[in-house]
Parts: C-alpha cells; sequence; structure tokens
C-alpha cells in the first residue's frame, strides 16, 4: 500500500510576543504518521493540542507568517512550502479538507449546487453543464434526496445534516486522495453524527481514499477508525490500531484520557481528571511536554523521547508501564 | 413564490410611508413659528391684504381640510402653483427634477465606480495600498463639499480655464456642453460619496474575508481572485448596497449646496430660491419630490438586497 498522506517530523510554530521580546508558540511539535490509502486514521486530543493547526499546515491554509519544519507528503509529493500557484492545484483535488461547522463553511449567498460545481470547474476542463451533471451525481452519492430540486437551494434551507452532506461532495468532488475531516461531526446532534460519518466511510470505501480524521470524540474514534493518533500539547505520544489503543493504552497521557471518559469506571461518582494544566506553548518545553503532569515522570523525560514499537502500537516515553490500566 | 411574496410586501409598506411623508411635509410649513402670510408679505402689509391672500391659499379653512385638498390634488398629479411665477408646480418640478437626478446620479454611479474597487484593493492589497486608501478616506470624508466646489472652480474654470465655472444646457440641446457643465459639480458631490464607499467596501469585505466559508473555499482550491469577487464582494454587496441606498439621501441634500453654487437649474436650487422668497407651495412641493424620490430609492435599494441575499427575501435571520 502507498502512503497518501506521510508525515516526517512536521513542526508548525506561530510567531508572537511583544516588540524585543519575541516567541514562538509551538503548535505542533516533529509529528510523524503515515496513512495509506483507504485507510481511516483518527487524530485525537484536547482543544489546543495542535491537531487542527497540523491539518491546515498540511492543507496549505496557514497565515504566511507561520514557521512549518519537517516534510508533508500526499500522494508522495511534498506539500510543505509550495507556491501559492502549486498549492492551489494541490487543495480539493489530490488533497480536500471538510471542517466542523457545515453552516458557515457555505458561502450563504451561493446555490448549494453550484458551490459543488464551482470546486469541479476549478480542477477539471468541464463546461457548466457538465460541472452541474457531475454536481447532481455527487449530491445523489452523498444521500441528498431530490437532488435538482435542492442544486438551486440557498444553505439556510438545508438542515444541517444536509448542509455537511453538501460540504462533503464539494470535498470529494474531484476524487482526492486524502481528505481531512476535521472535527466534521461536532456540530451535529448524536443521530446525525453516525449518518455522517457512515457516508464518510461508505465513500473513503468507494474512493479508495484516505481519512485523517480529526476528533477530540473517543467514540467517533472508536466507531469508524483503522488507526488513531494521540496528541498532546503538539506532540503526537502514542499511535496504534484502534481496538489496541482501546484495549490496551502504553502513554501514561492515553490511559489518563481514557479514564477520562464518562462511564469508564463504573460507581466513580466523579469524573476522573488530569491534574495539572497544559503546559504554556510560548514557552521552550525540553523533553516531553506531558512530563509535569505524568504519574511516572523520571529524569529522562527532560529529553524528548524516541518513539517505540510496543506489538502494533508506537508509544514516546521512557518510562512505559507495564500491564493494565492503572 | 418566497420572492414575490417579499417583494410585495415591500412594495406596499411604501405606501404608509408615503402617506406619513406627506403629512410631515404638510405639517412642517404650517407648524413653524408665525404665520406664512405676515412673513410672506412683509410687516407693512394691510390686515385686508392678509386675509385676502390667507383666503387664496385657502389657509382659512380647517387644518384637515387644508391637507385634504393638498393629498386629493397631489393623487391627481395637481401639486399646486407657483406664488410667484403662477406656474403649475407639476410643470415646475418636471423641468427641475431631472437636472437634480443627472447631478446626483452622475455623482453616484462616479462615487461606485472609483470606491467598490478601490475598497476591495484596500482590503485585499499590500500595505501601500491600504495607507494610500485611507489617506484618501480621511480626506474626501474630511473636506467640505462647498469648500471643494470652490477650488475646483477656481483651479480648473479659473487658472486652467478647460471647464465652464457654472451653467446648465439642457442634455436634449446639446450632450457634449451639458456634461462639460457637469463635471465640477459631479465631481464636488461624488469625493466625499467615492470615500464613504471605500470605507464601506473595505470593512465589509475585511470581515467576509474572516469568515469560516472563505477557509472552506481556499481549501477546495478556488483562486484568490474568485473567492474576492465572487464570493467576498457578493457578500458585502447587501452592506455596501445599502449605505448607497442611505447616501443618496444625502446626495439628494448635497444637491441643494452643490445646484446653488454651480447655478444648476435643479430642484435643490427651486427650494432655496423658494425659501428666500417665501414661496412655500413651491418648497412644499420641493421637499415632497426630493422625499419621495428617497423613498423610492429606498425601495429598489432593499429589493436590490433581497436579491443578492436570499436570506433576506426569505425572512430567515442573517
Amino acid at each position: 500500500m502507498t502512503a497518501s498522506l506521510a508525515l516526517d517530523g512536521l513542526s508548525v510554530g506561530f510567531p508572537t510576543g511583544a516588540l524585543g521580546d519575541p516567541r514562538i508558540v509551538s503548535a505542533v511539535d516533529g509529528v510523524s504518521f503515515t496513512v495509506a490509502s483507504g485507510e481511516i486514521f483518527g487524530l485525537v486530543g484536547e482543544s489546543g493540542c495542535g491537531k487542527s493547526t497540523l491539518a491546515n499546515a498540511i492543507m496549505g491554509l496557514l497565515p504566511t507568517s507561520t514557521i512549518i519544519t519537517g516534510s508533508a507528503r500526499v500522494h508522495d509529493a511534498e506539500v510543505i512550502g509550495l507556491s501559492d500557484a502549486a498549492l492551489r492545484q494541490m487543495r480539493g483535488n489530490t488533497a480536500a479538507m471538510v471542517f466542523q461547522d457545515a453552516s458557515t463553511s457555505l458561502d450563504p449567498t451561493w446555490p448549494v449546487g453550484d458551490q459543488i460545481a464551482e470546486t469541479i470547474r476549478a480542477h477539471q476542463s468541464v463546461t457548466r453543464s457538465e460541472a452541474k451533471e457531475k454536481a447532481l451525481a455527487l449530491m445523489t452519492e452523498v444521500g441528498l434526496t431530490d437532488p435538482s430540486e435542492r442544486y438551486g437551494d440557498a444553505p439556510h434551507r438545508l438542515s444541517g445534516g444536509m448542509r455537511q452532506r453538501i460540504v462533503i461532495a464539494a470535498a470529494l468532488a474531484n476524487n482526492p486522495k486524502l481528505l481531512i475531516a476535521d472535527e466534521p461531526t461536532t456540530a451535529l446532534d448524536v443521530t446525525l453524527q453516525a449518518q455522517i460519518l457512515q457516508l464518510i466511510d461508505r465513500l473513503r470505501v468507494a474512493h479508495n481514499t484516505a481519512v485523517l480524521l480529526i476528533t477530540h470524540d473517543l467514540g467517533v474514534i472508536a466507531q469508524v477508525c483503522d488507526r488513531v493518533g494521540v496528541m498532546y500539547a503538539g506532540q503526537l505520544v502514542e499511535v496504534a490500531p484502534v481496538a489496541e489503543l482501546f484495549a490496551n493504552p502504553r502513554h501514561p497521557y492515553t490511559r489518563a484520557l481514557l479514564a477520562a471518559r464518562p462511564g469508564a469506571q463504573s460507581g466513580a461518582e466523579r469524573l476522573a481528571v488530569i491534574p495539572g494544566q497544559v503546559p504554556d506553548l510560548s514557552e521552550e518545553i525540553a523533553g516531553c511536554r506531558f512530563a509535569s503532569r505524568c504519574p511516572r515522570r523520571i529524569d529522562a523525560c527532560a529529553v524528548t523521547p524516541a518513539r517505540v514499537s510496543l506489538g502494533d502500537s508506537e508509544v514516546a516515553c521512557w518510562n512505559l508501564p507495564t500491564g493494565g490500566t492503572e | 413564490m418566497n420572492g414575490l411574496a417579499f417583494v410585495l410586501r415591500r412594495t406596499l409598506l411604501t405606501i404608509p410611508v408615503l402617506w406619513v411623508m406627506s403629512i410631515i411635509v404638510f405639517l412642517i410649513i404650517r407648524l413653524v413659528p408665525g404665520d406664512p402670510v405676515r412673513t410672506m408679505l412683509g410687516f407693512r402689509a394691510t390686515a385686508a391684504n392678509v386675509a385676502e391672500v390667507r383666503r387664496q391659499l385657502h389657509l382659512d379653512e380647517p387644518l384637515l381640510q387644508q391637507y385634504l385638498d393638498w393629498a386629493g390634488g397631489l393623487l391627481h398629479g395637481d401639486l399646486g402653483q407657483d406664488l410667484v411665477s403662477k406656474a403649475p408646480l407639476a410643470e415646475l418640478l418636471a423641468q427641475r427634477l431631472p437636472v437634480t437626478f443627472e447631478l446626483t446620479g452622475l455623482a453616484m454611479l462616479l462615487a461606485i465606480a472609483v470606491g467598490v474597487p478601490l475598497g476591495v484593493r484596500a482590503a485585499t492589497g499590500g500595505r501601500w495600498v491600504k495607507r494610500l486608501t485611507s489617506g484618501f478616506v480621511v480626506a474626501g470624508i474630511s473636506i467640505p463639499d462647498f469648500w471643494l466646489g470652490i477650488m475646483l472652480v477656481l483651479v480648473f474654470a479659473g487658472t486652467l480655464t478647460l471647464l465652464p465655472p457654472s451653467g446648465y444646457v439642457p442634455f436634449g440641446d446639446d450632450p457634449m456642453q451639458n456634461l462639460s457643465y457637469m463635471v465640477l459639480p459631479v465631481l464636488t458631490l461624488a469625493t466625499a460619496e467615492a470615500a464613504y464607499i471605500l470605507r464601506t467596501t473595505r470593512s465589509a469585505m475585511e470581515s467576509v474575508l474572516q469568515r469560516p466559508f472563505v477557509t472552506f473555499l481556499r481549501a477546495k482550491g478556488i483562486s484568490r481572485r474568485r473567492i474576492t469577487y465572487g464570493h467576498a464582494l457578493k457578500n458585502s454587496a447587501p452592506t455596501i448596497v445599502t449605505v448607497i441606498g442611505i447616501q443618496i439621501g444625502v446626495l439628494l441634500g448635497g444637491a441643494v449646496i452643490v445646484e446653488t453654487l454651480f447655478a444648476l437649474p435643479g430642484v435643490g436650487r427651486l427650494i432655496v430660491t423658494a425659501v428666500n422668497q417665501r414661496n412655500y407651495p413651491t418648497v412644499q412641493a420641493g421637499v415632497l419630490a426630493i422625499a419621495a424620490t428617497f423613498i423610492i430609492v429606498s425601495l429598489i435599494t432593499d429589493l436590490f438586497i433581497g436579491w443578492l441575499d436570499p436570506r433576506i427575501s426569505d425572512g430567515a435571520s442573517r
């Protein structure tokens, strides 16, 4: 299997701070993983851990002042440092992205069908009517009933679930190798969440698209993903197959995260929390970023841990617990 | 379906607005302190003179009767007579309104042609574009139009003698002459307007370009040019058109000054002259014509906005 997405030591820094005291917020720090074509890779972590920044870096959507180092290859082509024109060619064509809130992702003044057709015409030399036909076919494929009726509707006439289907249709219009879905179901209610996840899963199989699914919802991960990456404060701490991650979490942060799920400890009256706070990413942090909150901290943690393979999992920790969940 | 209902509702709404406006115009003249007839005739008029004029103008009748007579005449296109020339006011306005419409129309077109493209560039361009346009906005809004008009006359009519300083030739008689008389008044009126429209366009574009759908458009690989003109400008248009609609009212007000300054025979100058002569039926008719024009412009503006943004014609929240 060829990798549809291969990240190697990807780091993202945002210049910040006052004049004379320039700082760099290190939002993503040395992240490496691959997503095979046709695979759904889940990226999980709490808000602000850098998962969306990572996605935007791959798509070249970050401000030009952002400092990006390392490599990101989409379908074997490097995408970091591409020119504006080359980025435009790549976006929506080999790599596509859908965002959290479909109601704000669509231009409110444009008919929804035209917003799909526009994406087709941006990358394929087809006539207006051919693009419209393809858009109608896509609308059928994402499960919209009566596409020709819906085509000319403005977004506000559609329900939230239908809007997200339109967004997905627009993203997949040019058969991308990679689909990045950034919290695609967070703004939807639970029944719609399941439908949209099933839709993404179905389209992935049909088009052999690799999916990078970003979420903070472990339930979503469990439902559809093949493999999972766990991020904490900009670092990838663990990568594992889904079943393995839930059955046998290795990294202390992953264990704490799983233990903090509602219902993780039966009979407990209060939800488990991870003591301490996420470190300030504008400060230079040596070594493992979870160390300050980690119950298993040792002296070696002052050095960035190397990733080691344990069975099917890869974990970045110097002091891995053995045995069951603590 | 929905769109037609919106057009009907908005158009019908104009009728009560026009009606209330006619009452206000009618009352304003009559509520001015002092007796209009005495003011008109001066302090040397005899009581008999005053009574005679009052009877002629039907000012001796009850207010309601006066209003009904006047409004009834309006509905038949009869606006009354000019006190000085005795000419029918409907005829007088038919001569004067086209001049005012040409002046404000050309000024607005010029202001849009300058303000909108520069506003778009100001929102998307580099630092120098932003600085230059900000400078133009500050200057354009700060300079009073009567001063600008005098300066333009001094430079283009006085020093360079390129254009006539004042006067008017009807468009039908000689289009080129007509336009050459219009250049300076239009420039005077359009400068501040262009600055307002530029500023409105810039801020509307800046806020639209930060909305999430622009990120999604970029993620779909849509070109920057298309995002700017096809999406961001279209989303900014309702704001810009609203401001243009309101500013047409401001321009009609500004026309009073500019027409006087450049001796253009428009409604603005008609009102100024009539005020000086205490010729109040003419003042009343002129103000009525300007106000009605503004109400109709507002109607057109709102219908246009409803067409631009389907959420408005659907009655949905934006």
